[in-house]
């Protein structure tokens, strides 16, 4: 069954990934978000269809006279690095094993989620790092196993999760499949995953995530250098 | 007038005037993609280069690198014409995220993660969300009008956020305005455009 999100990225958000200027591993939530939500696709577009407005309305900037001649006499090259990488006939095979994840967040992480190399976090919860952004911004993946309530912690930073499968809840609500939920450091709380499977999100954190019992910080403070 | 093309920098493009702000562009677009359409692409090119070159400046390339980007975007649309589809955004539209994607590939040496139309795990518009594109052609020149008609503290912060290569806390800060107003500012002006973009079909 299909269930549409009902959290979603706010709308400045979805102006600064519209206008170009959310970093990558956020647009790479909200990117991901936007394939499982038809609204903030239409949002979006209509955010790109104002940047197309105001692109009609640059005084124009004359450009060098032998920039057209030079551009033509480039137009028969092969297409190469000109081109972005098209959803060619090869991903659309490999597809069949990763449809459980839709784009552009599948062709990052290239493999099904079983076959990434997780790493235990804490009891019941692992994690994949993937590598996108620049510390102390981390951009993971992860996994908690049903029914796993998630130990009591505070935010020093902005968290960023989007829910890729199962779910999970905490007094503000329930979270599923496609919803974008945003932790400050005002949330403290202790969510904890539904019982029928893993709960699988995508997290962005600035900052580490602090237990509010217990040792400190339990993602490494050495991200932060 | 914003959206029309003055004479000192499109002088062969006269032919087709005022048409450009409209479904003219779209055409051209589209006899590229079809007719693979050298003069198509020499007119699109004399609209958007100088547009796109004052744009990617703005946003604080210097001449050279913001003509280089240029040739990428314009090549990009040479070559990828194909898969412009002008019930899903207009010309302008495409081409402002063909360069939005460049510049933050160029200058920022990031990826820009986007969303594919045509993958399957994509979940479906509801249907009655088909008819939305409705007079694609006459998209842009509406919204250039409901631009024109925003109180001038909204439209100039609508601006800065197209126009400035970060989030719009840090513009608040360096405008001096409270986050707070920001956002209802913006709010307010994007609310207010995609009204009068819905009414206007």
């Amino acid at each position: 069954m299909i269930r549409n999100p009902t959290h979603h990225p706010d709308r400045e958000m979805l102006l600064d990934y519209a206008d170009g200027s959310l970093g990558e591993p956020a647009a790479l939530v909200v990117a991901t978000h936007l394939a499982f939500c038809p609204g903030c696709r239409q949002q979006v577009a209509d955010l790109e269809a104002i940047g197309g407005a105001f692109l009609e309305e640059e005084e124009p900037f004359p450009v060098s006279a032998d920039c057209l001649p030079g551009l033509l006499a480039r137009l028969d090259e092969p297409a190469g690095a000109a081109a972005a990488p098209l959803p060619g006939a090869a991903r659309r095979s490999e597809a069949a094993d990763l449809t459980y994840l839709p784009e552009p967040l599948r062709s990052y992480i290239g493999m099904p989620l079983s076959a990434l190399p997780w790493q235990p976090l804490l009891e019941g919860i692992d994690e994949v790092d993937l590598g996108v952004g620049r510390p102390p911004m981390r951009t993971r993946l992860i996994r908690v196993a049903a029914g796993t309530v998630f130990p009591r912690h505070g935010h020093t930073g902005m968290e960023l999760n989007l829910v890729l499968a199962g779910g999970y809840h905490d007094p503000r609500g329930s979270f599923q499949r496609g919803d974008v939920v945003v932790d400050d450091p005002s949330i403290n709380h202790s969510p904890v995953a539904d019982l029928r499977e893993s709960c699988v999100c995508l997290s962005v954190t600035d900052a580490p995530l602090c237990l509010v019992e217990g040792p400190a910080c339990f993602l490494k403070p050495s991200i932060r250098s | 007038m914003p959206g029309n093309p003055t004479r000192r920098d499109m002088p062969e493009t006269t032919i087709i005037g005022r048409a450009h702000a409209g479904s003219g562009l779209n055409d051209m677009v589209l006899a590229v993609a079809r007719k693979r359409s050298r003069s198509a692409f020499a007119l699109l090119f004399n609209y958007f280069a100088p547009r796109l070159k004052s744009y990617l400046m703005r946003l604080g390339a210097d001449a050279g690198l913001a003509e280089e980007l240029v040739q990428d975007v314009m090549l990009q649309v040479w070559h990828r014409a194909e898969t412009f589809d002008p019930a899903q955004a207009n010309a302008s539209t495409w081409i402002f995220t063909i360069a939005r994607n460049k510049r933050i590939d160029a200058v920022r040496r990031e990826r820009r993660p986007e969303i594919d139309l045509t993958d399957p795990a994509l979940v479906p518009e509801p249907v009655e969300a088909a008819d939305r594109t409705l007079e694609v052609g006459q998209e842009n020149a509406r919204l250039n009008a409901a631009i024109g008609s925003l109180p001038n503290e909204q439209a100039e912060l609508l601006r800065l956020a197209y126009y400035e290569d970060k989030p719009h806390s840090t513009i608040s800060a360096e405008r001096g305005i409270p986050l707070g107003t920001v956002k209802s500012r913006l709010r307010l002006a994007v609310d207010r455009l995609r009204r009068l973009l819905r009414e206007g079909q």
